[in-house]
């Protein structure tokens, strides 16, 4: 809207704020998770207590780490179905390292870390070498991880679990970075609350501030087009694997470290809970769009659910039905939303 | 025409497998001329601009760029020499924005380390400014390009094309997909680029979008060229009938007429009047 271009502006309405808002992607979650909250607020006092908030937050943060980086490989036109037995697998390298060969933490992490890093480099080259859907690659990864878990676990250990990563060296100083609480506002806040904000701010920063946000889009978007202009789509799907493998050993280590213990079939089923999360918050199933503040507000939709339904004294048998019922209808008002808006620009 | 031209193709022939899709194409592109390629589908056009752009290379012949015999390893190669091909399907990326797929693959950023970002303003700005250099009119730079029209799209592909250096521009059947009105828009930044000493290489399957803007015309029959005419010398009606096979529907509808059923004939009554049609330059546009 420069004074350069004055024979543009009698076919631009002004875009009211209203508007602006609409075409957000995250408008599904956002509308949702103040729907959720509205509805266990007026269920339970305790819910809409500091210390409730404090509670609810706590499943929403380790889930939000994993929504987010699967929001942006979404974006970016991909599926990751390993990504839950991969908390697990650098949680059970983790407690192996530490319990059974006697190893620092620090170390041990390390190691996890290059683990669940290759594994996500092997996720990434097999979907950009083989062009294969990477429905069905991580599907094979999440198998095979699946299988290894339970069958290192049992060969090394005896038992489908491990424990006693608390009495390794190192254990107390990566307890308080990862696993402590924080007060705040009175209140004990879980550490992964934070990494979980960190994470969102820097992939939002990342999406809609640097080069590598926009071939994010772009390779979601259309992947030819994206490379006929020089976009490196192959390193982009490559790094957007290893950012979902990055954020699965975080949670998984976060998890471990808090538990002190961790069972061989850890992860099993979050896979879905992610990409739903990141449904909701906006993201198309066929890449290039969505948000990563938008996934971060599907996973508090999540906590809420989680946590809401035992504050409100109900069955938690529900809890699945529940969710069914949040995706449909988040989807759906982003689905129309999005029409409507653009209807109106059109 | 004395002027060395930026790209030249001498007896260029280019076979996948037994294949023969091209066979003793010459041509040149000249920089503030436009060489348009004409020829019905399966001509050879796609291959012969894969070939100038980069993507293919000949198995005979000669491809010289700026006099000088040149072997492009990929597409970027030949970009890196100023020689940018905007495809009509592969443009733009629909869900994003027009100024984040202006810049696409050429952000511009500011800051350093870690911190280096994508300079959002200035992109925003200068997309805007580069827009309006070549009269190209956007509503507004916010919105995704799925909400433009085909010429609208073909535009900023070009503008793009434009401001990052391009001295050749390969456009890929630019208005075949697009109705009257928005194939003269598209028309008119060809000859905007053409203006500003760019040479245009505009492939297209329609004679009477390239006669008003081409400076040189080869047209493609089958993988060999029927010919490579300058302006003067060669007619519209006869670059018409040449590119409609003119010919070729005549001997058709002689066929069709011979036939038993009179539903037949009548039908090959119509395709000899549209033979002659197309002949004189009568048809409408696309």
């Amino acid at each position: 809207m420069t004074t350069a271009a004055p024979a543009a502006d009698e076919r631009v309405a002004p875009i009211g704020l209203l508007r602006r808002l609409l075409i957000r992607p995250e408008l599904g979650a956002v509308v949702g998770a103040i729907a959720v909250f509205g509805f266990f607020a007026s269920q339970s006092s305790v819910f809409r207590s500091i210390d409730g908030i404090a509670n609810w937050l706590d499943p929403a943060s380790t889930l939000g780490i994993m929504a987010v980086a699967i929001a942006l490989l979404m974006i970016g036109g991909e599926f990751d179905l390993s990504a839950g037995v991969l908390t697990g697998t650098s949680g059970l390298a983790l407690a192996m390292l530490t319990s059974e060969y006697g190893w620092n933490v620090w170390p041990a992490m390390l190691i996890g870390l290059a683990l669940a890093l290759t594994i996500g480099l092997f996720n990434g080259v097999m979907v950009v070498r083989t062009r294969l859907p990477s429905f069905i690659i991580t599907l094979g990864s999440f198998l095979m991880l699946q299988g290894i878990n339970l069958g290192v676990t049992k060969a090394v250990t005896g038992s489908v679990q491990i424990s006693g990563i608390a009495e390794a060296p190192g254990y107390e100083l990566a307890r308080t970075i990862f696993a402590s609480t924080v007060p705040f506002l009175g209140v004990q806040f879980r550490v992964a609350i934070f990494w979980w904000l960190a994470v969102t701010a820097v992939a939002t920063w990342m999406l809609l501030r640097t080069r590598a946000g926009n071939w994010i889009f772009a390779v979601g978007g259309n992947e030819a087009a994206a490379r006929s202009v020089g976009v490196p789509t192959a390193r982009t799907k490559i790094a957007l694997f290893m950012t979902t493998a990055f954020a699965a050993w975080l949670v998984g280590t976060i998890l471990a470290l808090r538990l002190t213990s961790v069972q061989a079939n850890t992860g099993i089923g979050q896979e879905f809970i992610y990409i739903i999360a990141a449904v909701i918050g906006g993201c198309l199933l066929t890449g290039g769009y969505g948000s990563a503040i938008g996934a971060a507000i599907g996973a508090v939709i999540f906590g809420m659910a989680d946590k809401g339904i035992v504050f409100a004294g109900w069955d938690s048998d529900w809890f699945k039905f529940f969710l069914g019922v949040m995706l449909v209808l988040a989807t759906l008002t982003n689905h129309l939303v999005r029409r409507y808006a653009e209807e109106k620009r059109a | 025409m004395t002027e060395q031209p930026l790209l030249e193709a001498r007896d260029v022939t280019k076979y996948f497998g037994n294949v023969i899709a091209l066979h003793g194409i010459s041509t040149a592109v000249r920089a503030g001329e436009v060489t348009c390629v004409l020829g019905d589908n399966g001509a050879g056009k796609s291959t012969l601009i894969k070939t100038l752009s980069g993507v293919h290379r000949p198995d005979k012949g000669e491809y010289l760029v700026d006099g000088e015999p040149a072997r492009f390893a990929s597409p970027r190669d030949a970009l890196d020499r100023g020689i940018a091909t905007v495809y009509q399907d592969l443009a733009m990326i629909p869900l994003m924005s027009v100024w984040r797929n202006f810049f696409l693959g050429s952000e511009p950023t500011r800051g350093w380390g870690p911190f280096r970002r994508f300079d959002v303003v200035a992109a925003k700005q200068t997309c805007r400014e580069s827009l309006l250099a070549m009269g190209i009119d956007i509503r507004d730079p916010d919105q995704p390009v799925g909400t433009l029209s085909g010429g609208e799209r073909q535009s900023v592909a070009i503008a793009r094309a434009v401001h990052f250096g391009a001295r050749v521009l390969i456009l890929d059947e630019p208005t075949s997909a697009l109705g009257v009105k928005q194939a003269g828009m598209v028309l008119r930044y060809i000859v905007q680029a053409r203006d500003r000493g760019l040479g245009v290489v505009f492939i297209t399957h329609n004679p009477h979008h390239a006669y008003p803007v081409g400076d040189r015309f080869l047209v493609l029959n089958r993988g060999r060229s029927l010919g490579d005419f300058g302006k003067g010398e060669i007619s519209r009606e006869e670059l018409t009938r040449m590119m409609a096979g003119g010919a070729e529907l005549e001997q058709l509808s002689h066929e069709l007429e011979r036939g038993a059923d009179s539903e037949v004939a009548a039908v090959g009554r119509d395709l000899g009047d549209t033979a002659q049609q197309l002949g004189s330059g009568s048809v409408p546009m696309d």
